[in-house]
C-alpha cells in the first residue's frame, strides 16, 4: 500500500499550471528526493499532497482519499516541515518539540516519551530548556525536524531542509532522515544539493515546470544528459562504496552560448 | 509547570486585592469594614447605594473590560505573530468608538438599547477585518502598524465630525471620553449591557490555545498539524470584536493595555501562547484595576481619564519596543 | 446678542426699540421669553451679522466671545456688557441699568418692584430642608450664584454649601447620595442625547429616594426678575 499516491495532479495560478498532471507513489521505507530547478513547482506539490493546496487530480493519503480526510486525520498521516523556518516566540525547544504531539490526544507521558524519543534522535538534549530562537541555523533545523518526528507520523515531507546547513549538519540531517525511512517510515525531501541528494535518497522525482521528467533511481536520473538538459551544467559522475557521487564542474553548451552573448 | 502556575496564582491574587480596594475607594470616604458590610448585606440606606451601585459596577467593569483588553492583545499578537499587534494601536478600538457614538448620539439607542454595544461590535469587527486584509498575517510590522494608524485616523476623525454635529452643546466635548475612556460612574445597567458580550467573546478567544500554539511554526505548519486556519481566523476576529467592541461601547477606547500586557507577562510563561492567554486575562484585569485605582487616588476632584494613564506607561513601552526591536521590525 | 441680556431687553425695550434677539432666545428649554422671541427677528451671534442690523447699542453678556465683542467695537459700534447675577441686587443693579440705557427706568422699577413683592415670604423654619442642586456631568452650583440665592430664598439649605462650594462645581456622585437631600434639583434635558445627562439617569441617582425631584427650567437659566416665580415654585413644593 502506498503512503501517499498522486494521480494526474494539477494545481493552476490564474492560466498557468504550476503543476501539471503529475503522478506518482510513495510506499513504506523509502526515501524520495524531489528535484528541479527553482520555480518547478516542488514546493506547491508538497503543500498540495498534503491538502495546504487546491488541486485538481486524485490524491491519497495513507490509503484514504485526501478529501475523506479532516485535518486532524491529516495530521496524523503526514508531517510537514516546511521551507521557512519560522519560531515566532522564545519557546524552549522542548516546548517546540512538543507541539508536534498537538493532532494526538494522547497521555501526558506517551507524550512526554515521544518528545524524549524526538529529542535524543535529533541530539538535542543539551539544547532542551534553549529558546528556540536563540538556536543556529542548523540547531533550529534540527529542533524542526524533531517536532515532525515527535508527530509520529508514517510520512514525512521535508521542503529544503538541507539549505543552509553547514556540511557537517547536512550531512547529519541526511543520515536521520535515511535512518527513519530505514525504520519503517517514508520521507519526502526537496532539495538542490544534488550530490546529497544521489548518495542519500533511494529515488529521485525530477520535475521541470510542474511536470515530472523522470523518476527512477539517483543513477537513472541524474544522467549527463538530464543534467545538462534540465540544470544546464555538466558534472563528475562517479561511486564509491557508499553510493553515487555527483560534481557539479560547470554549465553546460548551450548555457555557456548563453552567457558570452 | 510550576513557574506558570505561580504567575496565575500571584495575578489572581493581585486582581483580587485590586478588586477589594477599588471597591473602597471613593469620594464618600466610608471605612471599609462599614462598606463591605453595607455591600454583602444589601441594605437600603445611602451606603449601601452607593457600594451597590456606583462602587461595584465599576469594580466589575474595570476587572471585565481588562481582561478582555490583555486577552484580545495576546490573542491577536499570537494569531498575527506580531508582538505589536493590539486592539488599540489597530484601530479595533476607535472603530468601536464610531459605532458607539453613532448608536448613541443620533438617539438610536435611546430607543432600542441593545444598539449601543452591538454598533460598536460592528465597529470593532469591521476594523480587525479591515486590518487583517491590508497587512494580512504575511505583513510585516511595519505594514501592520500603518495600516492600524489609517484605521484608527479615519475612525477617529468621524467620530469627531458626528460629535460635532450633533444639537447637543455637551457632544462635541465628549470626545475625549471616548478616545481616552473612562470607568467614572458606571452604572449596573452598563454591566449588564457589555459584560455577557465581553465574555462571550473572551470565550471564544480561550478556544484559541492550540492553534495559536501551532501558528508558532507559521501557517504551513500549522495546518499540517491540524489547525484550519479559517475557523482560527473567525475566532479571532469575532473574539476580538466582542470582547473589545461592547467594552468600549460603555467606556470608551482605552488603549496601550492589549500591548503592555501579553510583552510583559510572556517571558514569565515561556513564550507559549496557550499559557499566555489566560495570563494576559489576569494581567489586563490588574492593569486596569490599578490604573482605575490610580485615577482616583491621584487626582480625585478632576476628571483624569483613565486612557491617560495606560498611555503614560503605554506610549513609552511602545517606544521602547521599536526602539529595541528596531533592526527586525522592518 | 446673549440669552439673559435679551430676556431683559425683551422684558423693559419700548415700541420698535429691540432690533433683533439671539437665536437661543427661542429655545423652549433654555428661555423663559421664549414665545415672546417670536416676535422678533434672530440673529446668530456674529459680527458681521450683528453690523448689518445697524443697532444703536449692542446688549452683550460677560461670557460673550471677547473677539465678537471686540470686532463689534472696531466696526464702530456702542457695546454694554452686562455681568453676570449672582444675587437678587445683582439682579436689580442690572435691570436699573437696563432701563436707564433703553429709557424705560418706570417700567424697570415697576418689574423690580414686582419681584420684591413675591420675594417677601416669611422666614423659613428651621432646620430647613436640604436640596441639593444636581446638573448634566455632575455639576451643582454652591455659595455665590444665583441658583443658592433661588433655593435660599425658597426655604431650603443647599447641599453644596455644607461642603463649602463656592461658585459651580463637580460633586460627586457617591458623596451626594450620602448627604441624602430632602430634594433633588436637577437640569431639564436637551432633546438631543450625549453622555452629560447620563448621570441623571444612574440608577444611584433615582435611588436617592427621599425627595422630590424638581427640574429647574428656563426660569433659572437667566438673572432676570422672573427667577421670583422659581422661588414661588420652589415654597410650593415644600
Amino acid at each position: 500500500m502506498s503512503l501517499l499516491s498522486l494521480e494526474g495532479v494539477t494545481v493552476r495560478r490564474g492560466a498557468c499550471p504550476v503543476v501539471d498532471g503529475v503522478t506518482a507513489r510513495v510506499v513504506h521505507g523509502e526515501m524520495v528526493g524531489l528535484l528541479g530547478p527553482n520555480g518547478a513547482g516542488k514546493t506547491t506539490l508538497m503543500r498540495a499532497a498534503l491538502g495546504l493546496q487546491a488541486a485538481e487530480g486524485r490524491i491519497t493519503l495513507g490509503g484514504a482519499s485526501l478529501d475523506d480526510l479532516g485535518p486532524r486525520e491529516r495530521a496524523l498521516a503526514a508531517a510537514y516541515i516546511p521551507q521557512e523556518r519560522e519560531v515566532a516566540w522564545p519557546v524552549t525547544v522542548e516546548a517546540l518539540v512538543t507541539l508536534g504531539r498537538g493532532p494526538h490526544r494522547s497521555t501526558a507521558e506517551a507524550d512526554r516519551a515521544a518528545v524524549d524519543a524526538a529529542i535524543g534522535a535529533m541530539d538535542l538534549e543539551a539544547y532542551r530548556g534553549r529558546p528556540a530562537t536563540e538556536l543556529s541555523g542548523g540547531e533550529r533545523a534540527r529542533a524542526l525536524i524533531a517536532r515532525a518526528l515527535a508527530q509520529d507520523t508514517p510520512l514525512l515531507l521535508a521542503d529544503e531542509p538541507s539549505a543552509g546547513l553547514d556540511p557537517a549538519h547536512a550531512l547529519g540531517l541526511m543520515r536521520r532522515l535515511r535512518d527513519l525511512a530505514r525504520d519503517g517510515r517514508s520521507v519526502v525531501v526537496s532539495m538542490h544539493d544534488l550530490g546529497l541528494a544521489a548518495r542519500w535518497c533511494d529515488r529521485l522525482i525530477l520535475m521541470v515546470s510542474g511536470r515530472v521528467v523522470v523518476d527512477g533511481p539517483p543513477e537513472a536520473v541524474l544522467t549527463p544528459g538530464r543534467l545538462a538538459q534540465v540544470y544546464g551544467i555538466t558534472a563528475h559522475l562517479g561511486a564509491d562504496q557508499d553510493g553515487p557521487l555527483i560534481v557539479p564542474t560547470g554549465l553546460a553548451r548551450s548555457e555557456l552560448v548563453k552567457k558570452e552573448e | 509547570m510550576s513557574r506558570f502556575a505561580g504567575t496565575l496564582a500571584g495575578l489572581a491574587t493581585g486582581t483580587a486585592v485590586l478588586f477589594c480596594l477599588s471597591l473602597l475607594t471613593g469620594p464618600a470616604g466610608t471605612p471599609a469594614g462599614a462598606g463591605l458590610a453595607a455591600l454583602i448585606s444589601g441594605g437600603d440606606g445611602a451606603l449601601g447605594i452607593v457600594m451597590r451601585e456606583i462602587r461595584l459596577p465599576r469594580a466589575l467593569l474595570a476587572l471585565l473590560i481588562g481582561a478582555g483588553l490583555g486577552l484580545s492583545g495576546a490573542a491577536l499578537q499570537g494569531y498575527l505573530r506580531n508582538p505589536l499587534a493590539e486592539p488599540g494601536l489597530l484601530g479595533v478600538s476607535g472603530t468601536a468608538a464610531l459605532g458607539a457614538v453613532l448608536a448613541l448620539y443620533t438617539g438610536l439607542s435611546a430607543v432600542f438599547p441593545l444598539a449601543l454595544p452591538l454598533m460598536a461590535l460592528a465597529g470593532a469587527f469591521l476594523a480587525v477585518l479591515l486590518v487583517q486584509a491590508l497587512a494580512g498575517s504575511g505583513g510585516g510590522s511595519i505594514t501592520l502598524i500603518l495600516a492600524g494608524i489609517a484605521v484608527s485616523s479615519l475612525a477617529g476623525a468621524l467620530t469627531a465630525l458626528a460629535l460635532n454635529l450633533s444639537p447637543n452643546p455637551f457632544a462635541a466635548s465628549e470626545i475625549v471620553f471616548w478616545l481616552l475612556g473612562s470607568l467614572a460612574d458606571r452604572s449596573m445597567p452598563q454591566l449588564w449591557l457589555a459584560g455577557p458580550f465581553i465574555l462571550a467573546g473572551m470565550a471564544l478567544l480561550f478556544t484559541l490555545g492550540r492553534a495559536l500554539d501551532a501558528l508558532t511554526l507559521g501557517e504551513d505548519a500549522a495546518a499540517s498539524m491540524g489547525v484550519t486556519l479559517a475557523r482560527t481566523r473567525m475566532l479571532a476576529v469575532i473574539g476580538t470584536a466582542l470582547a473589545v467592541g461592547a467594552g468600549v461601547a460603555v467606556a470608551g477606547a482605552i488603549g496601550f493595555v492589549g500591548l503592555v500586557v501579553p510583552h510583559v507577562l510572556r517571558p514569565l510563561v515561556g513564550g507559549i501562547p496557550s499559557r499566555l492567554l489566560p495570563a494576559s486575562a489576569l494581567g489586563g484585569a490588574v492593569l486596569l484595576l490599578a490604573a482605575d485605582l490610580a485615577v482616583r487616588v491621584i487626582a480625585p476632584d478632576r476628571d483624569l481619564k483613565l486612557g491617560v494613564l495606560t498611555a503614560l506607561v503605554g506610549a513609552p513601552f511602545f517606544l521602547w519596543l521599536v526602539w529595541r526591536h528596531r533592526r527586525d521590525l522592518a | 446678542m446673549n440669552l439673559c441680556t435679551d430676556q431683559l431687553a425683551m422684558m423693559l425695550t419700548g415700541p420698535d426699540q429691540l432690533v433683533a434677539v439671539s437665536r437661543i432666545a427661542r429655545d423652549p428649554v433654555s428661555s423663559a421669553l421664549w414665545a415672546e422671541a417670536e416676535t422678533w427677528p434672530v440673529h446668530g451671534g456674529g459680527a458681521e451679522e450683528i453690523h448689518l442690523l445697524e443697532p444703536d447699542i449692542v446688549l452683550a453678556g460677560a461670557y460673550d466671545p471677547a473677539a465678537t465683542v471686540a470686532l463689534l467695537r472696531r466696526l464702530g459700534l456702542r457695546v454694554e456688557v452686562f455681568g453676570i447675577e449672582r444675587s437678587f441686587d445683582d439682579i436689580r443693579a442690572n435691570v436699573r441699568r437696563m432701563g436707564a440705557l433703553l429709557g424705560t427706568e418706570a417700567r424697570a422699577e415697576a418689574l423690580i418692584g414686582e419681584m420684591d413683592g413675591r420675594l417677601e415670604a416669611p422666614p423659613a423654619a428651621e432646620p430647613r430642608p436640604r436640596a441639593a442642586l444636581f446638573y448634566s456631568n455632575g455639576y451643582t452650583s454652591g455659595a455665590g450664584t444665583l441658583a443658592n440665592e433661588i433655593l435660599s430664598a425658597a426655604g431650603y439649605a443647599n447641599v453644596a454649601v455644607e461642603h463649602g462650594i463656592e461658585g459651580m462645581a463637580k460633586l460627586p456622585l457617591e458623596t451626594l447620595v450620602m448627604d441624602a437631600p430632602d430634594l433633588l434639583v436637577t437640569g431639564q434635558d436637551y432633546a438631543a442625547p450625549a453622555l452629560a445627562q447620563g448621570i441623571l439617569g444612574h440608577p444611584a441617582t433615582a435611588a436617592i429616594g427621599a425627595g422630590q425631584v424638581r427640574v429647574s427650567d428656563n426660569l433659572w437659566a437667566c438673572g432676570t426678575p422672573l427667577v421670583a416665580r422659581a422661588v414661588e415654585g420652589l415654597r410650593a413644593a415644600r
